[in-house]
């Protein structure tokens, strides 16, 4: 519905006529986008519907909408203690892990062909190594290190969110070195050479020079991080054993068993813990799927 | 909503400079003490978290699989028993086989489901359209889900007594009620739903973007040699993603594999649900800490997804050097 210039845009609308081919496209596209949609819709509606309506009138009926059920699985699922270990761990883990993947990058795109190859190559494939194949050790590695108490209240990094945080970030730095340090080999090498006339030491030229430039990037690949590590089901299963250190996705289940028959709280609950992700889905919908295609599209 | 390009876009004037002539160009960055300390921590610190928190645990899982150990006791507790771990995986331990097949009908069902799905719908949307932009919105809406979440969604969807299913079935076919993620003769493929749900959105946008990318000159060639659509497709557009093809099948292999969340969330991988990755971890965090044993199937995992990795980096490195 923008003016786009496509080169053969209005030969296209000149012959703008119903053709059948059209209408099957549509039917199509209709039909599968409604089937793909209605399992939110439904957790949606049924949220807003009452326990004691539908158990009598069954789910296959109208009515009996109310608010109550969100207000319960806020309180009764103890969800903003969740929210906030959520926040605790997702902000600094994509913070750090854009912040440590950009200095890598600067350092990478920089260097010799052949060690920055061999650089990323170490940090990509550890992107996409198992979880479980790690377990163990960071297990035993995490309790053996010792931590202050005031830092966490187990006395090592097994059981504190610093660890989760940690164990995101060595994970995820892999891609996002891979990504930005393709981005920041197409900038003009003059730009540093300019701020090193003009006296600029390494890191102000990364820090002043080259990552005001990276936004974009940065900004898709936030958008992706957030979501990646909000999502977190398995460190925070593996690595935290206090149920009220857990973030929200996590406590899912512990959430089941507290609402163990009333489906429509549980409807409630998942719509919460959606919610952020939502968030993100509508506002920030551009850079998501920038970030997605990011490191499958070209460069 | 900045409007800075895509990096894409960017990449041209890097290109016009060759990498030697840019590396001595930029030797000069290297000439200070205090930047040489600089550029040392700059990359020394992410390196060592991902070595040390990565590729480090990795390895002592390797070597752990050929122990017994409890995983509580001192280091000295340790009990080399050479390959025993994994002779006693694929003979003494009932669940390994159904984990298998499981991952393995896992990883079909989402190359024959979602991933063709998801190819078909990139192909109908990537052109100007009504709605498109709708359409695509509501395709991939679920990525964003994590998948335990799914699992929760689809439980509204599934459950025995109050699910939609049932319920819609009762009416219509006045059909006795299943209990959809508790047979072990079908939770599978009730499951492998959702996951696909999940997926398919997924693989459609990485189409979308492979799609952008194909030079439109060679579909104008194809349209003048009087090549139909379906044509075009198969024997031009087809074989020019390659690089996404490759990108989707290591993501389609690697997400089989590491198919955790929702099993875990529906009955922690038990009762028809079996896979390797829930194996793993209630073998080595469940009551019975069998850690060599969890290490060997861990082991099994790694060894399947280093042949994608490997697939997946050099395609990556390739393109990003061409």
């Amino acid at each position: 519905m923008t003016a786009t210039t496509l080169p053969d845009a209005p030969r296209q609308h000149r012959r703008r006529r119903i053709r059948p081919a059209r209408v099957v496209l549509h039917t199509f596209l209709v039909t599968t986008a409604l089937a793909w949609f209605f399992p939110i819709l439904w957790a949606l509606i049924n949220s807003f519907r009452d326990y004691d309506h539908t158990a009598v009138h069954g789910y296959l009926s109208l009515g009996g909408f109310t608010l109550d059920n969100y207000a319960r699985a806020w309180n009764e699922g103890e969800l903003p203690t969740y929210f906030w270990n959520s926040v605790v761990i997702t902000v600094p883990a994509v913070l750090l892990t854009l912040f440590l993947s950009s200095c890598a990058a600067f350092v990478l795109s920089n260097h010799s062909r052949r060690f920055n190859l061999t650089m990323l190559a170490v940090f990509l494939a550890a992107n996409l190594l198992p979880a479980q194949a790690l377990l163990v050790p960071l297990f035993r590695l995490y309790t053996s290190i010792p931590l202050p108490y005031w830092i966490s209240e187990s006395g090592s990094l097994y059981d504190s969110h610093i660890g989760i945080v940690l164990i995101h970030t060595a994970f995820q730095i892999g891609f996002c070195t891979f990504v930005l340090s393709n981005f920041m080999k197409a900038m003009p090498s003059s730009l540093l050479e300019a701020a090193r006339v003009d006296g600029a030491s390494v890191f102000q030229q990364y820090w002043k020079v080259v990552l005001p430039l990276c936004r974009p990037s940065l900004a898709a690949l936030a958008t992706l991080l957030v979501t990646w590590i909000y999502n977190d089901f398995f460190w925070a299963l593996a690595l935290l054993s206090s149920g009220d250190k857990l973030p929200i996705t996590t406590a899912l289940q512990n959430l089941q068993s507290a609402f163990f028959i009333d489906y429509n709280l549980l409807s409630a609950g998942s719509m919460i813990v959606a919610l952020p992700t939502l968030i993100v889905f509508f506002v920030l919908q551009r850079h998501f799927v920038a970030g997605l295609t990011l490191g499958a599209s070209k460069g | 909503m900045s409007n800075a390009p895509s990096p894409p876009r960017t990449r041209a004037p890097g290109r016009a400079t060759s990498p030697r002539a840019t590396a001595r160009g930029r030797a000069g960055l290297r000439n200070s003490r205090g930047d040489r300390i600089t550029l040392a921590l700059m990359l020394g610190v992410p390196a060592a978290l991902v070595v040390g928190l990565v590729w480090l645990p990795a390895t002592v899982t390797v070597l752990l699989s050929f122990t017994r150990w409890d995983g509580i006791g001192g280091l000295d507790t340790i009990e080399w028993i050479g390959a025993q771990n994994y002779v006693d995986a694929f003979t003494i331990y009932p669940p390994f086989e159904p984990a298998l097949r499981n991952n393995l009908v896992w990883l079909v069902v989402l190359f024959a489901v979602p991933t063709v799905l998801g190819m078909f719908l990139a192909v109908l949307l990537d052109r100007r359209m009504r709605g498109g932009a709708l359409y695509q919105s509501v395709f991939y809406m679920p990525v964003v889900l994590s998948l335990a979440l799914v699992g929760f969604i689809w439980q509204l969807v599934y459950s025995r007594d109050q699910g939609l299913l049932n319920a819609f079935l009762a009416v219509v076919a006045d059909a006795p009620p299943v209990d959809w993620f508790g047979d072990s003769d079908i939770n599978l493929y009730a499951v492998l739903v959702a996951a696909s749900w999940r997926h398919t959105g997924y693989i459609m946008l990485l189409y979308l973007a492979g799609l952008k990318a194909v030079d439109p000159s060679l579909r104008e060639a194809a349209a003048i040699d009087g090549a139909g659509p379906v044509r075009t497709f198969t024997q031009v557009v087809f074989p020019a993603l390659l690089p996404i093809n490759l990108v989707v099948l290591v993501v389609t292999v690697i997400d089989a594999l590491r198919a955790f969340d929702i099993v875990w969330i529906i009955n922690r991988g038990r009762n028809g649900l079996e896979l390797i990755s829930a194996l793993v971890t209630s073998n080595v965090i469940g009551e019975a800490s069998r850690v060599g044993f969890g290490s060997a199937l861990a082991v099994i995992m790694l060894l399947i997804s280093l042949v994608f990795i490997t697939v997946y980096v050099s395609t990556m490195l390739r393109k990003a050097y061409r």
